[in-house]
Parts: structure tokens; sequence; C-alpha cells
């Protein structure tokens, strides 16, 4: 086998990102949601690897592995995860009366009035 | 308190009481008999001191502000702030009574004046005697924020309101640079009293911060004096009443940036950039200023011009005088402290003078209703007490006998022929221009100052160019003028009082090394003094003068050969024009408004700040010694991850979008997995499945138009720049791996089971050891929640029919 797991993730967070920024370089609102949401899982997965990927059992006691994986990258992960979900649920309501209120789901065309 | 330090107060306190008075008394009596108080109480407090500085003492005392920064409300009384002093509150008392008669209690805002014009004389007195820089500082500003307040006091009218921004604007400027220039100082010698700074000279002198803080000081005091080429606020500033204009414009304020450069001699004197600079643009502002005088129309731009180049002549004075410190105590430092005695002597002379001028002036504005020269004239016989106090005051001005302004103007022809006869600072060279500078603009003072009293009081009176019948002022009106005309003739007849009491003490003060025991030799005043040079020059200038006015009419054509786009207003106006353009050109062409651009600048950021710092600091490390193996299940993972990321990007419709990017989340769930992390796949699960259904609700209720199809457009840019973000974040995630500086402190929760009595690990950190975390995202949450209900629910009545109107 490849010892390389790290390096292959890294390299899957690095497209996860480039794909995430094109999306949210384009005009379509419901595209920029989805770009956030694929750099979100870009940065859970960043997070996970930096901690180091499988060095041992799951972080359960009680059991007969006595080596475990590092715990914290994933309490950590487990906050983030809740949080992306809760900003990106509002995003997308937000966007949803976007949509109501103006007929449209272009940015170019969300830009607030001329005399600004 | 004590009461020196109280007198300052005294003015600010007065001005929180005046609206009352205002409200309570106007219309019966006018407010300005109240204020009259301050000046006077304060002008004797004042007088009191003469005899304890006469004698070359100083008084001092202090109050803390904010001692822990060692800035003290220091009131320090010597020789120069106390003539200023007496200026101050003797004029403002003059000007108090005058704007009584001058401004009428029912037609104006007199509330706003007396504040203004007292906010100003605290501000003035407290710049004056103030000896912290710090603290000058801050009456310094308060100066120009009063004098734009009484600049602009008749606010309605555009020009004032130009004047005052324009005013503004350059003393502003020069007040921070002053700042720059007091920090500069402070830094040197690790103070902020003036005092103490003059014992540490030879620190400062041979500093590499000398140059940048004399420059930046000298820069405050130019601004404010009207000094080239920063004098074209003050004839703008004539927009304001006329006893502003008297007050402000001629006797205070303009003098102040004098006073900085007095107050400043002992510690950048001596040097040949300081008597270069000051003595120079002295020069040039005396002849610039009495040049244009000469082609004004209106009596106050011609007071204005005139103010510009007697205070030209005032700092070149000051420049001439700071020489006597090179050569130190002797003979020949004897010759140069005559310039310093002119200085502060004309310094008095031009107050009497100009401010009886500036009153005149309004009389004749208030009894004529214009101040054109080509609408008055003939006014001799009709106003004779006006008539008499112009002729003593231009009489002054051009410094002719019997007035006070001939003895200061022989004084300063005294000092210019000195100083061409001096041998250092590469004077050999340049040194006879100064006299010849000196005359010529002495010339041109004569001129204007005749066209002053004769175009105005002589010639053909034409009533039917004025708009109201002549008649002289009332009396009230004109006592002002009149005190300070027959202190004009007092002073010539009696010079040596004023000399003995005020002038040699701040001689002594201005040249502190070369007083001995607070006293210095200054020489007698003396209106006769012999058939020298300075009396041929005199006469040279009587004679010329009188000439160049008799032939007016052949020769002012040439003033219409001046380029007009050549004029320092010009330059002053396209300037503001150009950088409101460029400014809002620039802000126009990146702030575009659309979302695109603005993530462009924050994408490009990062590449450059993040992966520039990588490479510049040789961060980029790639080490793979310690990575996991690949599976088959974590390699099949990965490869469909990315397609599904791509068929998000390449897909023409929003639904296949939407199940991508679902299916993506699921695979990181399963990745979740074979990392060991059960809790997190459980959550990625749930979450997934939710935020695509909120995604397919979006979908949902898209607009009809173009609903299916929109292909993402290819846009080369965006292109670049998500790969550049794409590749910066690999390289970091691999240097980060390659470089483990230490363990990770996980084990210590491995205890979990002792420490929490749990024994799931991931929880007992969630729950136990890292509660707080926990908390706030339950309220980050809550939040969400409640801000998808209140999108969803509220409806404000006034929104809808908005949208409906745009």
């Amino acid at each position: 086998m490849i010892d390389n797991m790290e390096t292959l993730m890294s390299i899957l967070v690095g497209i996860l990102f480039a794909i995430g920024t094109y999306l949210l370089l384009t005009k379509t609102l419901l595209r920029i949601i989805l770009g956030t949401s694929i750099i979100g899982h870009g940065v859970n997965l960043l997070i996970i690897t930096m901690g180091g990927l499988k060095t041992g059992g799951p972080p359960f006691l009680g059991r007969k592995e006595t080596n475990f994986t590092d715990s914290l990258p994933q309490a950590l992960l487990l906050t983030a995860v809740v949080i992306n979900f809760a900003t990106t649920a509002l995003f997308l309501v937000l966007s949803y009366r976007a949509y109501k209120e103006m007929g449209t789901d272009d940015t170019e065309q969300l830009r607030g009035m001329g005399d600004e | 308190m004590p009461w020196l330090n109280m007198t300052i107060f005294i003015p600010f306190l007065f001005a929180l009481l005046v609206p009352f008075i205002y409200k309570k008394f106007t219309p019966k009596i006018h407010t300005g008999w109240f204020v009259l108080v301050v000046p006077i109480l304060i002008f004797i407090y004042l007088l009191t001191y003469i005899p304890a500085i006469s004698n070359g003492k100083f008084i001092h005392s202090s109050l803390p502000w904010i001692p822990s920064y060692g800035i003290n409300f220091t009131t320090y009384i010597d020789g120069l702030s106390l003539i200023f002093g007496l200026l101050i509150t003797g004029i403002g008392t003059l000007v108090v009574l005058y704007s009584i008669f001058y401004l009428s209690k029912h037609r104006e805002a007199l509330n706003n004046f007396y504040v203004y014009l007292l906010l100003f004389m605290g501000a003035m007195l407290g710049l004056v005697f103030s000896d912290n820089v710090l603290v000058l500082y801050v009456f310094w500003e308060l100066t120009s924020i009063s004098s734009l307040l009484l600049i602009a006091y008749w606010y309605e009218r555009e020009k004032s309101r130009y004047g005052a921004q324009k005013s503004m604007l350059i003393t502003i400027f020069g007040g921070l640079a002053m700042l720059a220039g007091f920090i500069m100082l402070s830094i040197i010698t690790d103070t902020y009293s003036i005092r103490e700074m003059f014992t540490k000279v030879d620190s400062i002198v041979s500093h590499s911060l000398f140059l940048p803080a004399m420059l930046l000081v000298l820069l405050g005091a130019f601004t404010k004096s009207a000094q080239f080429p920063f004098s074209i606020w003050l004839p703008d500033a004539m927009e304001a009443p006329t006893p502003i204009s008297a007050y402000l414009h001629s006797a205070t304020m303009v003098k102040a940036g004098i006073y900085l450069v007095a107050r400043m001699t002992p510690i950048f004197g001596g040097t040949a950039e300081w008597f270069w600079i000051v003595s120079g643009i002295g020069l040039i502002t005396l002849l610039y200023g009495s040049v244009n005088a000469v082609r004004q129309t209106d009596l106050k731009a011609l007071l204005a011009y005139s103010t510009i180049s007697q205070l030209g002549l005032i700092m070149s004075l000051l420049g001439i005088g700071s020489a006597a410190m090179y050569f130190g105590i002797g003979d020949e430092s004897e010759v140069y402290t005559v310039a310093i005695l002119a200085a502060i002597f004309h310094l008095i002379n031009h107050s009497t003078f100009k401010g009886c001028l500036f009153m005149v002036v309004g009389i004749i504005d208030h009894e004529t209703g214009t101040r054109d020269i080509r609408k008055l004239g003939g006014l001799m016989n009709l106003m004779p007490v006006s008539f008499t106090l112009t002729i003593i005051g231009t009489f002054a001005m051009a410094g002719l006998p019997p007035f006070n302004g001939f003895l200061s103007k022989e004084m300063f022809l005294t000092a210019v022929l000195n100083v061409s006869q001096m041998s250092v600072f590469n004077m050999e060279s340049l040194g006879s221009l100064f006299p010849i500078v000196a005359w010529i603009a002495s010339i041109f003072t004569f001129v204007y100052s005749m066209i002053l009293v004769f175009k105005t009081f002589r010639g053909k009176y034409r009533p039917e160019r004025l708009e109201k019948k002549v008649h002289e002022a009332p009396i009230g009106m004109l006592l002002p003028p009149i005190v300070l005309a027959s202190l004009v003739i007092g002073i010539f007849f009696f010079p040596n009082i004023l000399s003995n009491y005020l002038l040699k003490p701040a001689v002594a003060s201005i040249l502190p090394s070369l007083a001995m025991g607070g006293e210095i030799y200054v020489k007698k005043i003396s209106a006769w003094h012999g058939w020298n040079t300075e009396l041929y020059m005199t006469i040279g200038i009587v004679v010329f003068g009188t000439l160049l006015y008799i032939y007016l009419r052949k020769w002012i054509r040439i003033y219409l050969f001046y380029p007009q786009s050549m004029t320092l207003n010009n330059m002053y106006n396209s300037g503001m024009e150009k950088s409101e353009d460029l400014f809002q050109s620039i802000t126009n062409r990146y702030m575009t408004g659309s979302i695109r651009d603005y993530l462009v600048y924050i994408f490009a950021f990062i590449i450059f700040i993040i992966g520039g710092a990588l490479w510049l600091l040789d961060g980029i490390s790639f080490d793979h010694s310690q990575d996991a193996s690949i599976s088959v299940y974590e390699g099949g993972i990965v490869i469909s991850m990315v397609i599904s990321a791509v068929a998000v990007l390449l897909s023409n419709s929003r639904l296949t979008s939407i199940v991508a990017v679902g299916a993506l989340g699921l695979l990181v769930s399963f990745l979740f997995v074979l990392f060991r992390a059960p809790d997190l796949a459980l959550t990625q699960l749930v979450v997934e499945t939710v935020t695509t259904a909120l995604f397919l609700l979006c979908f949902y209720h898209l607009p009809q138009l173009r609903k299916e199809i929109s292909k993402v457009r290819f846009k080369a840019t965006n292109a670049i720049i998500s790969i550049g973000v794409g590749v910066v974040v690999t390289i970091f995630a691999l240097s980060v791996n390659g470089t483990k500086l230490f363990d990770s402190i996980s084990s210590f929760y491995e205890n979990s089971y002792e420490l929490a009595g749990a024994q799931n690990i991931v929880n007992a950190i969630l729950v136990d050891f890292r509660g707080i975390d926990t908390m706030l995202e339950i309220l980050v949450l809550a939040i969400a929640g409640i801000g998808v209900y209140t999108l969803i629910k509220l409806r404000l009545s006034g929104g809808d029919e908005n949208e409906g109107t745009k």
C-alpha cells in the first residue's frame, strides 16, 4: 500500500477549495451557497487531516485498543459542522427571501439602487 | 485653582453663560455689554504682572492634567507671552466694544457670535501661556476651530463657507504637521515642557530628527501666520464680520505663528537652516503681500494682503535676529538683537494700526454699504473722524513719522542693512538681496497705503453709487479705533516706556542664552538718529512711492499680464477639484458594487499574502514519513468526491448540482467512518440530509425565468484565482503536515473516564472539558433558528410598498 494518506487528503482539500472558490465567483446565489458548502467540507477535512489520520482506534475507552486517534480535532469538528449547518440554513433562507422580494437570484442584479 | 490658570478658563466658562444671558436680556440689552467685562478684567489682571516681568522674573504655575504622561497644564508668563496676553485682551476689549455697535441686536445671532469669540479668546490665551507643547497644540487647534466658526458666522452665504473651509483645511494641515514636530522634539528631549527643552538645546541640534522637527514646526507657524505660499486663506477669511477680521485676522490669531517662531527660537535659532527658512520665507511673503495688495479693489482684501505682507516683515526680522544666537554674548550679537526687538515692536505696532484700520473700514462699510474702492470717494468731509483715523493708521503702516510704524520700519531697515554685512550662513553672496527686497516691498507698502486713504476719502463724492446716505458713525463705534490710533501716536513719542517694560523682557525671553540675569542689552529707541542710510532709504521710499501712486493709472495694467492660472488661489482650487475627481474615480474603479469583484480582492489577498509568506519565509516543507497508508476504500471515496465536486461545477442544471453536493457530504461522512470518528460521521450524515432538503426548498422557489438552464459560464480569471487558492491551500496543508513541532495534547483526554466518568472521549471533551464551546454553539443554532423564523414571518408594512415603487 502507498503511505500517502495525508498528502492525498491535502490535495483533495485543495481541489475542494478551488471548486468552492470558483462557485463563489459565479453570479447565481444558489451556486454561491453551494460553493460555501463545498469549502466547508474542505475545511472540515483539513482539520481532521491535520490531526493525523488513523493513528489508532476510535476514541472510545473500555475497548481492547489502548491507542486512539486524536480526539480533539473530532470535538472541534463536531462544533464546526453544527455551526456550519446553522449559518448555511440562515443563508439559504435569506436567499430564498431575496428571491421572493427581488425576483432574481443574479447577484449582478442585486446591487442596490443607483443613488447609493 | 491658581488665579493664573484660572484666567485662561474664564472666557470658556463665560462662553457657557452667554446663551442664557442672550435669552434673558435680548432685545433690551446688547449681549456684548456683558461679554465686555471678561477681556477688561483679564487685561487689568495681566497688567499687574508688568513690574515683575520687567524686572526679569518669570511666573509659572502648574496644574496636573495627565500626570502619568507628563502632560501638565503649565501656565508660564514671561515677556513674550505677556505682550501677547495684553494684545489679546486689550484688542479683545476694543473689538467687543466695537462689535456692540457694529452688530445689530435685532438681526444677528449674537449668542453664537460671542460664544465663538470667547472661545477664541480663551484658546488664544491658552496658546500663548502654555508651557507644555501638547497643551499648546490643543489650544492651537481650538483657535483654528473657533476661527472657522467665526469666518462662517453668516453661514448662509456661500463665500463665507468657502473661506471658512479653506482656512480650516490650511491651518489644520499646518497644525497637524506642527504636532508631529512637537512629538519629535519631545522624543529628542524626553520632555513636553518648552522651558525644559531650552536646557537641552545641544542634544537637539546634533540629533538626526532636528531638521524634520524644525520643518514641521515651521509648517505649523507658516500656515497659521499666512506666510507664502499658505497665505491664500487670509483674503478669503475676510468674509467674517469686520470685528472678527480686526481681531483674529490682523491682531491675534495670525500672530500665533509669529509667537511660535519666537518661542522656538531658543531651540532652533542660531542654525543656518532656521535663519534662511524663517527670514527667506518672511521676505518673500513681505514682497508678495505688498505687491498683491496694490491691485485689490476691496478694502478688506487690501488690508488682508497688507497683513500678509506685514507678517512676512515680522517673520523675516525673527529670522534675522536668530543669528544673534550664533554669535553668542558679545558686541556682534547686539546688532542682531535689534532685529528681535524690531520684530516685537512691529508686532505691537501692527496690531494697533491694523486693528484701527479694519475698524475704520468696517465703519465705512457700515455707513456706505460698500467696501469697493471703485465706488467710494470723497468721504473726507462727510466722515472727518474716520478720515483722521485712516490717515493715522495708513501713515503708520507706510512707515511715516510721527507714527509708530516709522520707528519699527527704521529698525527693520537697520536690521536688513546689518544682516547684509554678515559673513556667515552664505550671506556673503546673497546678503545684498535682503535690503533690496525690503526696500521694494516698502515702496509697494507705501503705494497701497496711499490708495487706501486717498481713493476712499479724496476724489469726487458719488452718492448715486452708494446704497445709503453717508454720515459719520456713532461715537461708540469710533471709540475703539480712536483708542488704537492714540496708541499709534503715543508709542511714537514715548517708545522707551514700552521698550523698558515690555519689549526688553520679550527680547530676553526670545534670546534667553544672551540674557544675563534676566537682563538684555537693548538700545534706546529714538525717532531721530542722524542722517544715516535708513533715513535715505525712507526718503527714497516716499519719493518713489509717491511717483508710483501718481502714475498708478499708467502701470496698474501690468497686473493684467499676471497669468490668472498661475495664481496660488487657482492652484489651490484646481488642486482641490482634481484631487476630488481623482479619488472619486479611483474609488469608483475598485468599489464596483459587485460581490464577485470584492471576492476576487479577498482571494487574491489570500493567494499573495499566505502564498507569499510561505514562499518568502521558507515555510514550504514536504515530509510524508508519518503519513498513514491509503486503503482501497479511501482511495475510492476520494476519487468519488472529486468526481461529485467536479459535477457540481460542470452541471447544467441546479438540481444536479444540489444532488452532487449532497453526495459530497455523504462521502465526507464515509471518510469520517474510515478515520475512526463515529460521532462525526453520524452528525455529518444528519446535517447533510437536512441541508440538502433546504437546498431543494430553495431550488423549488426559484424564479420561473431561467429555472433550469444556467450553466456556469467559464471565466479565465475566476479559474486562475480558484486554482491559485486551491494550490495555496494544498501547499499550506502539506507544509503543516510536514512540520510537527510537538506532540498532541490529546493524550490528556484519554483520562476522561477518571476525570469525567465518560468512556466516549469526544463527548467528554464536548460537554465536560470544553463545555463552553458547546454552549455557545447551541446559542449559534438558536440565533440561526430565530433568524430563519424572523426572515419568513416578519413583514414590515412599509417594506413591500417601497419595493413596489423601486
